[in-house]
This record gives structure tokens, C-alpha cells and sequence, in this order.
């Protein structure tokens, strides 16, 4: 599948992806038995025929299977405003309003105009799912010629009012996620995106060059919505992040900074990688060298990386994808949220042979291209930025500190104790809900169902009082982890049902797990039930936590072939196992 | 350009957008041919010849193209203009 990995991948061949996109989709579709099913509906304002396949292809290649609703030609307003039994039947798990400046309506005026806009995400909220609406591109022609974009009655000046009006709508709902197509469309060349004879002959509102990068684009965006975005970015140092062989030329031998193209080249690329790492993406070397050699390239005058932007910092002779292995160990991450850039053609074949999971980007040699393979490519697209993301990177200096203290320790209990890890464990508050609606879709290994809510499910299930929940918050002498614990059951007679247990990866060991555990019973008991009920349910990364609910006192009830069911009995005396965490509820 | 192998390229472009290696056309297949040459397909094998040969349709002569024989024809005249 590495041809297909660079066919889909930019820079886009789109000639070649248009003429063998029915090849293409037979060849994913071969292995893609495994994938989970989304059911996909495609609101369109103009034919949506082609894009849907289009659209098809990439979400293959990002690893799900869509099945599609599509509404009659043309009539997305009339299908999301107004009760839609077919779209309700269908249960929609991700809504696509594909609509572009041809279904704007200038003449309305800007106010009633976004009202009507509005009208239609209001309808959509009965279906309770993420929805992706498109902003607009700009028109093919301006009868005020420059004017247009400068006088209030101006078409291309209502579009940018408008793609305003959008944005600052989305901020305020957290299901509504505008997929930008006047920037893609500003980037493709407008004369690229609007092909007018596909318009007259079909009603296909973008070209097929365009409707490529339009569901390449938008896969990228739906990846994100559903968790799995990229989290990580493994560097390779010499001619990635300086020009020249710092073993050889030297702190003063390499290019870095203005002083000469190429390393202003090199400096603009960490400077990329510099502004991921403050978004909450994480930076690791993995490099050939010497170490001191290495580090000693980040003492540079120019650079804009220092080591400390670095959650892991691997340079040596071992191979490469070793080291990734032993990146993905040490932030707990899994290989297959990991990035990785080399200018060496051999070191990204090796990668990408022996850890097929890793997306290594076909960057070439050419530096001046390395920030569009980062960029273009959509690894790191989110729905939305939390507190949580973009204090990540001072998590992972945290840690640091962290497993040099623990080297001093011998003993694992009084390393804890010396922590003063204190938590905040409580029910399901609206400030967090956020963050457990992210938690809840991107943790892989320590998850004992892995359910997947979206943002409205969780909303409801944190005022849904048969329902149980909590959520832990873990902080110590060095600093916050943020919201790193979900557990959610819901109370069928006397009983409690676990459907939800997770737990960020980055507390690890801390016995995070029993703190929770111990909430849990003690609610449980407060609210006069009798059994807790836990259930493993086993997927592809979560064998970490085969046994947990062992390792929390429940009691084996059921093993079938996918999973095992556990029974915690609330009646009589229960020990707590949490001894080194301090609890605290909500607001202290 | 040889007769012979701008129908072997035409041919390759039916191959590619029906998925079919073996797929043999001649000047006479037509649309009711071919059980998956509708009219989106069609869309798609003009966009796909135009790709191949470097030539554009008009939007007028897309109506024109009956069967592959009236392909063939246009491709020819666009491409020895």
C-alpha cells in the first residue's frame, strides 16, 4: 500500500487519482474489513455524485468505511430545516453541508442571510452529531471589477462578510466545524477551482481538480472529528532542521537563520514545527548522531527549537523505526499517531516498511517543500482547540522532571508520595465537557470499552440522571495533567453499568486508576446500589487493560470472545486502594 | 498522431475508469454498452481523455459525443489543430 500512500497524499496527482479513483477504492476496500462503518450525510447545494466517491476513497485511506445519505439535488436548505424522516432513519454520525457561494444569497442582505444559515445548523441539532458546513469560496467573476471586494454591494465583499459571520457563529457550537474551502479554493487558484462547463453541463459547483482536494481536505477534518488526528512529529536533525551534517561542519558549519537561503529555509520549517508544539502536537528527535553532537545544534544562535520543545530527544546509531518505537514507549503514545519527517529517502523507506502506521511524508530533498508536506497533508487537523492542547507541551517538560526524580527513587510508592499529586475528582461538569468528549474519542489503550461519544451524547449523558459519571483531574508538585480520567455507568435497577472507563496515558502508573475506583464506590453506595457491573470490551490497542477491573477487586462474572464482564458488590466493608493521591471535588 | 495509438490511449481511459483491464471498446460502443457508462461516468471519461490528450471540450460538443467512434474523431481534430 506504499503507492497508494503517496498517490493519496500531497502533492495530489489529481489527473491520475480522478481516472483510477474506481482502482483505487477496490484496492482499500480489500483490507478494509476492519475499519469502522460511519454513516455520512452529504447535504448538497449543488451535484455531490462525484465528490461523494471522491470523498469515499480518502476516508479509506484514512481508515474508515462511509456509507453515505445524500439529499435530492440541490436541496440542502429544505432537508436540514425541516423535519427529514429519511435523515432520521439513516442516524447520521457526521452531517456535510456541502454548499458554496452559488447557494449565497446576497440580495437577502448580510443579517437575514446568516439567519437563514442559522436556521439550518438549529435543524441539523436534532440529529445530534458533529456537523461540517463550508464556508465560501469566492465567485468567478466581479461585475464591479476591483470594486467588488471593496463596496458593501460587492459579491466578493459579502463573501468575506459572510465567511466572518461563519466563524464567529462556530465558536459558540462546539458540533458545528466549518471546513474553510475559501482558503483551499484561494490556495488551488480560483481558475482551478471554478471549471464553468462542469457547472452548465452538471451542476457540479467545483471543478475535478478541486473536488479532490476538496475530499482530501475534508477527510483530514473528519479523521480529526473522530479522534484520529496525528498527535505527534518525529525530526530528523541534519538538512531537516538545519542544513548540513552537524557531526562534520560543525555548530558553525551548518545553515540556520537569514543568513543565507537555505537557512532561512530550515529555520522557517522549525519555526512550523515550533507553532505545532504550541497547538499541543508533540516534537521528538530521532537522529543519527552523537548525542551531545545533536543537542548541541539547538544551541545555535538562529535556532528556534531548543531542547526543551523536545518531549523525547533520541540520537544514535540504532535504526530508525526503533527509535520511533522507543519515542512512542516513552510519551505512551501509539506508533500510529506519529509524523515522520527525513530528508533521507532511504531512512523514510525503512520507516514506512517497518512501521506501516507511521505517516512519513514523501518530502523529497528539497527543504524549500517541507512545510506544504506538513501543512497539506491534514495529519494534524482537530475539530476544536482545548486548554488541554496547548498546555501540552509544558506536560511533557513536566514529565521530563518527573522520570528524572523517579530515577532517584528505588522504590516506586515513595516516589509517589514525594509527588503531592492532589486530584480533582467529581461528577461531569459543563466547563469539562469538552475535554471529556476528546478524551473519550482519541484514548486507544487504557480504555476498557472504547465507546465513542460526540460532543451532544456527552451532554446528555452528564444531566441524565440514571447515569453515573466521573472525572479525575491530576496535578503534583510539577505541575497539571489536566482532565486525564473518564468513567461513566449508567444505574439499571440496583445495579451501576459501566460503559465508559478511560485514562489518558500521560498518568500511567501514578494509581490514578484506583482514585478513581474509589469515587466510583463510594458514589455508587451513595446512591443506595448494590453492584457495580465492569465490563472489558477488547480492541486492537487495549490489552494494557485486559485486566484492570482484576486489579480494582471486581470479581470475574463472564468472558466471551471479545471481552470479559467483572461484578463489583457493594454490600459489607470496602478498602480503598488509593494511597498516595489527595482528592478534592469541583470548584476547590 | 498515429490512428492506432490514440485509440490504444482512448482505450486505456475506459480501462482506468471502469476499473477493467480487459475492456475492449470499439468505434461503435455506446453508452447502453456498458453497464456503468451513465451520464457521470460520461463526465468523467471527457475529463479523463481531456487529461490524457492536453485538449479541452466546449460545452457544446459535449452533447455530440454519441459513442466512442465520436471520441475518437474530436480527440483527432483537437489534437493535429
Amino acid at each position: 500500500m506504499e503507492d497508494l500512500d503517496k498517490i493519496l497524499a500531497h502533492p495530489l496527482d489529481t489527473a491520475s487519482i480522478l481516472r483510477t479513483r474506481k482502482k483505487l477504492t477496490r484496492l482499500l476496500n480489500e483490507q478494509a474489513a476492519g475499519f469502522p462503518v460511519k454513516r455520512i450525510a452529504i447535504l448538497g447545494g449543488s451535484t455531490t455524485d462525484e465528490f461523494q466517491n471522491l470523498l469515499e476513497l480518502f476516508l479509506l485511506h484514512a481508515g474508515f468505511r462511509a456509507t453515505f445519505y445524500t439529499s435530492a439535488f440541490g436541496l440542502y436548505f429544505e432537508e436540514a430545516a425541516f423535519e427529514n424522516p429519511a435523515l432520521a432513519a439513516f442516524k447520521p454520525e457526521l452531517i456535510y453541508l456541502h454548499t458554496t457561494v452559488k447557494n449565497l444569497n446576497r440580495q437577502a442582505g448580510i443579517d437575514a442571510e446568516s439567519q437563514r444559515w442559522e436556521q439550518i445548523w438549529s435543524g441539523l441539532k436534532a440529529y445530534a452529531c458533529p456537523i461540517v458546513q463550508n464556508n465560501f469560496d469566492f465567485p468567478g467573476e466581479r461585475p464591479l471589477g476591483n470594486l467588488d471586494g471593496i463596496l458593501p454591494e460587492g459579491q466578493t465583499h459579502f463573501v468575506r462578510a459572510m465567511n466572518q459571520r461563519f466563524a464567529e457563529h462556530a465558536q459558540g457550537l462546539p458540533e458545528l466545524v466549518i471546513q474553510d474551502i475559501h482558503y483551499l479554493s484561494s490556495r488551488i487558484g480560483l481558475d482551478r477551482w471554478i471549471d464553468r462547463k462542469l457547472w452548465y453541463a452538471y451542476k457540479y459547483a467545483v471543478s475535478y481538480e478541486g473536488m479532490v482536494h476538496l475530499g482530501f481536505h475534508l477527510a483530514g477534518i473528519i479523521r480529526g472529528i473522530f479522534g484520529q488526528s496525528k498527535k505527534g512529529l518525529v525530526l530528523d536533525l541534519d538538512n531537516t532542521c538545519w542544513g548540513g551534517v552537524i557531526g562534520e561542519d560543525g555548530l558553525d558549519g551548518i545553515h540556520l537563520g537569514e543568513d543565507d537561503a537555505l537557512g532561512e529555509a530550515h529555520r522557517d520549517l522549525q519555526a512550523y514545527a515550533k507553532a505545532l508544539s504550541e497547538r499541543g502536537i508533540a516534537l521528538a528527535v530521532a537522529s543519527k548522531n552523537d548525542e551531545a553532537n545533536a543537542r548541541e545544534g539547538f544551541t545555535h544562535p538562529d535556532t528556534v527549537l531548543t531542547q526543551e520543545d523536545f518531549a523525547a530527544f533520541l540520537a544514535n546509531w540504532d535504526p530508525k523505526h526503533e527509535n520511533i518505537l522507543a519515542i512512542s514507549q516513552q510519551l505512551n503514545l501509539s506508533p500510529d499517531a506519529f509524523v515522520f519527517l527525513d530528508d533521507n529517502a532511504m531512512e523514510r523507506d525503512l520507516v514506512s516498511t517497518q512501521l506501516p502506521m507511521v505517516d512519513v511524508p514523501d518530502a523529497g530533498d528539497d527543504i524549500a517543500t517541507y512545510i506544504d508536506h506538513l501543512d497539506r497533508n491534514g495529519y494534524f487537523e482537530v475539530s476544536s482547540l482545548s486548554e488541554e492542547d496547548t498546555q501540552r507541551g509544558a506536560y511533557y517538560q513536566a514529565n521530563q522532571a518527573r522520570s528524572e526524580l523517579a530515577e532517584a527513587f528505588t522504590d516506586l510508592d515513595t516516589y509517589l508520595a514525594s509527588l503531592d499529586m492532589v486530584a480533582e475528582i467529581d461528577h461531569w461538569q459543563d466547563v469539562y465537557l469538552d475535554r471529556i468528549t476528546q478524551l473519550t474519542n482519541k484514548t486507544n489503550q487504557f480504555n476498557l470499552t472504547t465507546q465513542r461519544f460526540n460532543r451532544e451524547e456527552i451532554a446528555a449523558i452528564a444531566i441524565d440522571t440514571d447515569a453515573l459519571t466521573l472525572y479525575g483531574r491530576l496535578k503534583d508538585t510539577f505541575g497539571d495533567n489536566g482532565l486525564v480520567s473518564v468513567v461513566a455507568g449508567r444505574i439499571v435497577r440496583d445495579e451501576l453499568h459501566v460503559f465508559l472507563w478511560l485514562m489518558s496515558c500521560r498518568v500511567l502508573k501514578r494509581g490514578m486508576e484506583f482514585a478513581m475506583r474509589d469515587a466510583l464506590i463510594e458514589q455508587a453506595q451513595a446512591r443506595g446500589l448494590k453492584k457495580i457491573i465492569g465490563e472489558y470490551r477488547e480492541s486492537a490497542k487495549n490489552q494494557r487493560v485486559e485486566n484492570l477491573y482484576a486489579d480494582l477487586g471486581f470479581h470475574h462474572l463472564d468472558k466471551g470472545d471479545d471481552g470479559a464482564t467483572w461484578v463489583y458488590d457493594l454490600e459489607g466493608e470496602h478498602a480503598t486502594l488509593n494511597q498516595n493521591i489527595k482528592v478534592v471535588p469541583y470548584g476547590i | 498522431m498515429e490512428y492506432e495509438e490514440m485509440f490504444s490511449r482512448v482505450e486505456g481511459v475506459f480501462r482506468d475508469i471502469f476499473d477493467d483491464e480487459q475492456l475492449a471498446i470499439t468505434r461503435e460502443t455506446v453508452a447502453d454498452d456498458l453497464e456503468d457508462w451513465d451520464s457521470l461516468n460520461h463526465i468523467n471519461l471527457v475529463t479523463a481523455l481531456e487529461s490524457e490528450f492536453a485538449i479541452r471540450f466546449a460545452l457544446g460538443e459535449l452533447q455530440g459525443l454519441k459513442n466512442v467512434g465520436d471520441m475518437l474523431d474530436l480527440t483527432q481534430q483537437k489534437t493535429s489543430a
